[in-house]
């Protein structure tokens, strides 16, 4: 960090948490007296966007049925609301730090309640599909330094995830990829030709809901089988342009698969990311080959590893018996409020009032909704209470990890009036804490 | 003229950049409700950027604009909407036993509607 002016500072080597890139090479000139941010070295559109807007808004701290109230007054009528449920949901965490996700978790193991993040409308099928095939994985920097055939299926990160190409995977120049693009051949699947494709040396214009069908038919031809050449008129692909792509996989160096939501939120949804894995599991018996799932929000990874490791399970995560269970379709979030099982809900740095299907909408519409967020939303505006928090990245520090699982420190650049989540979560967990144990007669011990 | 297309939620970049600014703002609600639509559809069904639209299904409907793609970017038959409050309208909230609706690729039927 270095002063450059009276009320200017720039924070060196900070990180943007907008999307799973989590590119933690940024410069940013901070004006101290208007607190915002007038320039992002090195950021993206999005990453730009991200720092520009998010200052100090003028606005009070909390709000209780839509008028305004102290945090403290909020903390209170939050913990009411969670002592008297029955089954009390967590849902959201993927735009905060691992320190609030940790107490997250503790809240819902306190009320033996559900906290489920939105890896669950994301990457939940490829963390199924990971506990079914298992995962063939590296860092992107391994993949900066070593791949030369990067294959992109069901995504767009021109648009969603800008620096991918640039940074980690298309364009940079590594160890053993020396000549950067000209070293790498790239591949993009899609159902539509988005804005990535000009980056691909080979597209494939997928037919909608038929990647199951192509990644099983690569399956097949890596393993030496014929193909009936109506794969095309199945999936849209020639069966010679499947035959060269995979020759091309089995003879590179280091191969790469990114796959995104294009496979998840379809039909066959595990069992796509179960297909696009097991690919890459065949593929080591000729050379060395990974998948990754791309990951969306800024620290979506660092929910499914804090939750992992403090219950054993990724997402889904429910605590009625007093023990963690993990069960997808009955613990995730989607399912329990279309079904209008839960009866309160802590939505945490996530919008799913303006996301989740219509059904789920309604429900959450129809309970007391507890939210933390740095900007307004429509969950904010359905909300019960809703605390006004700071933006984690650019007024608190705390850890997130990278979509690669690589953790990062955040370094912030000013001041917010308002509080961390993991400080709001601090203080309503040990209020709980306080009020179940009165409704249970003392029987909580006090944890450390 | 009421036509069957598929539908397909995603990300777009002023999606992203406009949800930085403000998810009640006037910018991220336009981009939201933007449909983009083959040109040859749109001819077909006497649409020029800027119509209104209806699309619904058994869950739920959104009139939105739609706005033309090229058929070389947008096979006919597919549509394309930044994924936000209309598209929520028309998602179902069965995930079969996953967590996963299906969010991408279902089915809308799409007709124009006359908006001011």
């Amino acid at each position: 960090m270095s002063e450059i002016g009276q009320n200017l500072r720039v924070v060196e080597h900070a990180t943007c948490t907008f999307c799973g890139c989590v590119c933690d090479d940024m410069d940013l000139t901070v004006d101290l007296d208007a607190k915002r941010i007038t320039k992002a070295k090195n950021a993206c559109t999005l990453g730009r966007a991200w720092f520009a807007e998010h200052t100090i808004e003028d606005k009070p701290p909390a709000r209780i049925d839509g008028k305004p109230a102290t945090t403290a007054e909020a903390i209170e009528a939050a913990a009411q609301i969670l002592a008297g449920a029955r089954l009390p949901i967590i849902y959201g965490l993927s735009d905060t730090t691992c320190e609030a996700q940790r107490q997250a978790v503790a809240i819902a193991d306190l009320m033996h309640g559900n906290i489920d993040t939105t890896t669950s409308v994301c990457h939940g099928p490829s963390g199924i599909a990971f506990q079914g095939v298992g995962e063939s994985t590296a860092t992107l920097g391994e993949i900066k330094n070593r791949a030369d055939l990067v294959i992109y299926w069901g995504g767009n990160p021109a648009e969603s995830h800008p620096r991918h190409f640039t940074r980690y995977a298309v364009t940079p120049k590594g160890m053993y990829i020396p000549n950067g693009r000209k070293d790498r051949y790239v591949v993009l699947a899609d159902v539509r030709r988005t804005p990535s494709a000009p980056v691909a040396d080979l597209f494939l214009l997928v037919k909608p809901g038929r990647d199951f069908e192509l990644l099983w038919a690569l399956r097949a031809l890596v393993k030496g089988r014929k193909i009936d050449p109506s794969i095309e008129e199945t999936t849209g692909i020639p069966l010679a342009t499947l035959e060269t792509l995979v020759e091309r996989m089995k003879s590179c160096r280091y191969g790469v698969l990114f796959f995104g939501m294009g496979l998840t939120m379809t039909r066959g949804r595990h069992f796509n990311s179960g297909a696009i894995l097991a690919l890459a599991t065949d593929l080591n018996e000729y050379t060395h080959f990974v998948a990754k799932p791309v990951r969306g929000h800024g620290n979506v990874t660092g929910a499914d590893n804090v939750v992992s490791w403090q219950t054993g399970y990724p997402f889904g995560v429910n605590f009625s018996r007093g023990y963690p269970r993990f069960n997808p379709g009955e613990f995730t979030t989607v399912d329990l409020l279309s079904r209008g099982e839960a009866d309160a809900a802590v939505i945490i740095a996530s919008d799913p009032g303006s996301n989740f299907p219509k059904r789920a909408i309604e429900h959450l519409k129809r309970i007391p909704v507890i939210v933390l967020d740095a900007k307004d939303t429509d969950t904010t505006e359905l909300a019960r209470v809703a605390f006004r928090t700071a933006t984690y990245g650019i007024n608190t520090t705390g850890t997130v990890y990278r979509m690669d699982d690589v953790p990062i420190t955040l370094r912030p650049a000013f001041d917010s009036p308002f509080p961390g989540d993991e400080e709001v979560l601090t203080v309503l967990k040990d209020r709980l804490r306080e009020l179940l144990n009165e409704k249970r007669g003392g029987a909580l011990r006090k944890a450390a | 003229m009421v036509e069957t297309m598929i539908l397909i939620p995603g990300r777009s970049n002023k999606q992203g950049t406009s949800l930085n600014a403000g998810k009640l703002k006037h910018e991220y609600r336009e981009v939201t409700s933007t449909v983009e639509m083959n040109q040859d559809d749109m001819a077909r069904l006497c649409l020029k950027d800027g119509d209104a639209v209806r699309l619904s299904n058994t869950v739920g409907e959104a009139v939105v604009r739609c706005k033309g793609k090229k058929p070389s970017d947008l096979p006919s038959g597919m549509l394309f909407i930044a994924y936000g409050p209309p598209s929520s309208q028309l998602m179902g909230g069965d995930t079969a036993g996953s967590g996963m609706p299906i969010s991408k690729n279902f089915e809308v039927q799409v007709e124009r509607v006359d908006v001011p």
